[in-house]
């Protein structure tokens, strides 16, 4: 119809540029997304890798018995009784200091300049390698204050490097109790500790928690500090007392990664399965809370 | 009279607000006294073993035989190993941890984004001696059929596997930076006539640049901390070298090593993991700050 010559796209330059740049903007989406795919198949691989080594060798017997220089006969509990006694004593200690840590600096500190250099400290912290966290415990609480290698010094170790986690966490609860909540309270002539402790905490409970249970199951699986504060590698004994000599999960892994033969691999990968578990199972009552949290929330 | 029971329990409740608000200030003001306790613990054992072994051998010694009978204490071959692996790690961690941050950011759907965010938050979750496990006994037998010269303990696996480690924390980073970028400045780009894509490379991402870049430090710091995948799957063979098909040893590897025997406390052997502790410390240190005054730099672009 049109007087015109006929249009074929691709003939005038322009057109070639913009088919072009549709096709560049599409190649780019594929590739972004094929890098999230790989990210994906990565963890595949992982889970793939540990459950089809580990999961033969996963029993009751491998959970109750204790180690062993036979594989087949080796076991876990003392690393896992380790494990929950040290994180038990590692949250008596973070989680009273930490979550005063966060009332003050959320509820108290304001912008004054020594809140602002401790909220400075503390990113810096967060960020702190966790083995450097072993030397200071080798230092402070074996050497120094006289624990020696016992539970209650690799906790207190534990409990200064997840402090900031915990501090970081709850202040993020206390910011989202709204300020009339506080308001309300100041009204009807409550002091400001009775407003935090009657009021701002109860609602900021659930939200306290979950970032509490996230810290802890990030101390489960740290083993660079526990090791460098001497917890010992090879144990036959659960522990009893804070004072005694322990050993935890990851750090049993590693000793069985360690050895040269493929049998203690196969116990290495079923110590992983239940350190996994664990933490999934940590992970999972979080996000219940978190849910829960947030139905209430909303009705 | 009348008014003073009123006044006295006020006058308590005074005191006892007084205590609570100094009781909470001295927890806050532990993580001061833990940065202080780092800084002591390492200086005091770092100057006690530079007393025995010159600072210029210990920075610029190339050979590292604490343990030989003749011991040498040149640092150059645990910190040329920890910048290979590192280095391996951010080739890893950077692009990728980019590419998903601009996917997630500027192109996938919120069901998409429902999906995968979890999925980088159990990356970043699992512990590090799982993928020191996955680094040794996976990717380096899965890389030896193609490299066969590829040694069992080598900075090569590890040092990969370290990058998808961190990728999540690349990621997300990025990702919120990104998403800081306001709105208007991508509807600009659009109405210009740009695609996506270009959106998204040459606004978006300068426009976070710093963000972005604090992501990448904090990577950086965070990979040369990392212990466990390399003191499972890289070896504790001091050598310096750029290969990275034989095995090596990483400053935090050697910590890890000296720690598991039985030094004694006083010995110089004792004292080595606290110099090297505390270069670690430095150089972490350092970029933390950097990578914290970025992002507050990036903070205030957009307030």
């Amino acid at each position: 119809m049109s007087q015109s010559a006929p249009v074929t796209l691709g003939a005038d330059p322009a057109d070639r540029m913009i088919a072009w740049r549709r096709f560049a903007d599409v190649a780019f989406q594929v590739l972004a997304l094929i890098v999230l795919v790989v990210a994906l198949a990565c963890l595949g691989a992982l889970i793939w890798d540990i459950i089809n080594d580990g999961a033969g060798r996963l029993s009751w017997d491998f959970i109750t018995s204790f180690s062993s220089r036979r594989a087949s006969q080796a076991g876990i509990w003392h690393a896992l009784t380790g494990s929950v006694f040290v994180i038990l004593v590692t949250a008596l200690i973070a989680v009273p200091i930490g979550v005063s840590a966060a009332i003050y600096l959320e509820e108290y500190g304001g912008r004054s300049l020594a809140a602002r250099l401790i909220e400075l400290n503390i990113t810096n912290l967060a960020a702190v390698p966790s083995i450097i966290y072993g030397l200071l415990g080798l230092g402070l609480f074996v050497r120094m204050m006289g624990m020696g290698r016992s539970v209650l010094a690799g906790a207190s170790t534990l409990a200064l490097l997840v402090l900031p986690v915990v501090i970081l966490s709850t202040r993020e609860a206390l910011r989202a109790v709204p300020g009339s909540l506080r308001e309300g309270s100041y009204a009807l002539g409550a002091t400001k500790w009775q407003t935090i402790w009657h009021q701002v905490l109860p609602v900021a409970a659930p939200g306290i928690l979950t970032g509490l249970i996230l810290a802890l199951s990030r101390a489960i699986g740290e083993t660079a500090p526990l090791i460098t504060i001497g917890a010992v590698t090879f144990a036959t004994f659960a522990p009893d007392s804070i004072w005694s000599p322990f050993t935890v999960l990851p750090i049993q892994i590693f000793n069985w990664v360690s050895r040269p033969q493929a049998d203690f691999h196969a116990n290495a990968a079923a110590g992983i399965l239940v350190l996994v578990m664990l933490l999934l199972s940590m992970n999972a009552a979080a996000i219940w809370l978190r849910d829960r949290y947030q139905k209430k929330g909303t009705a | 009279m009348t008014v003073r029971p009123a006044q006295e329990p006020r006058r308590g409740l005074r005191r006892f607000e007084f205590v609570i608000e100094w009781g909470l200030f001295l927890c806050a003001l532990l993580s001061i006294g833990t940065t202080i306790g780092i800084i002591v613990v390492l200086t005091v054992e770092t100057v006690a073993f530079l007393r025995e072994v010159p600072i210029v051998e210990f920075l610029t010694g190339t050979e590292w035989t604490p343990l030989f009978a003749m011991p040498r204490f040149g640092v150059l071959p645990l910190v040329v190993g920890t910048t290979l692996v590192s280095l391996i790690a951010m080739l890893v961690a950077l692009p990728m941890g980019l590419f998903s941050a601009i996917y997630l950011s500027e192109y996938a759907s919120v069901g998409l984004r429902r999906v995968v965010k979890p999925v980088l938050e159990i990356l970043a979750g699992v512990p590090t001696v799982v993928y020191g496990y996955f680094a040794l006994l996976f990717v380096t037998p899965l890389l030896q059929r193609f490299i066969p010269s590829l040694s069992g303990f080598n900075a090569l696996g590890p040092g990969i596997v370290m990058g998808i480690m961190i990728l999540p924390l690349v990621s997300s980073l990025a990702e919120d930076a990104m998403r800081g970028v306001p709105r208007g400045l991508r509807e600009g780009s659009y109405a210009l006539g740009a695609t996506k894509m270009q959106t998204s490379l040459r606004v978006v991402v300068p426009a976070a640049f710093s963000g972005i870049t604090a992501a990448f430090i904090l990577a950086v710091s965070r990979a040369i901390g990392e212990t466990m995948i390399v003191a499972i799957a890289a070896g504790q063979q001091p050598r310096l070298t750029w290969n990275p098909t034989v095995p090596v040893e990483t400053m935090t590897a050697y910590i890890v090593q000296i720690s598991l025997g039985d030094t004694p406390q006083g010995t110089l052997e004792y004292r080595t993991i606290f110099a090297v502790g505390m270069l670690l410390f430095i150089g972490t240190f350092g970029l933390n700050l950097v990578s914290a005054w970025l992002r507050e730099r990036f903070r205030e672009e957009y307030a």
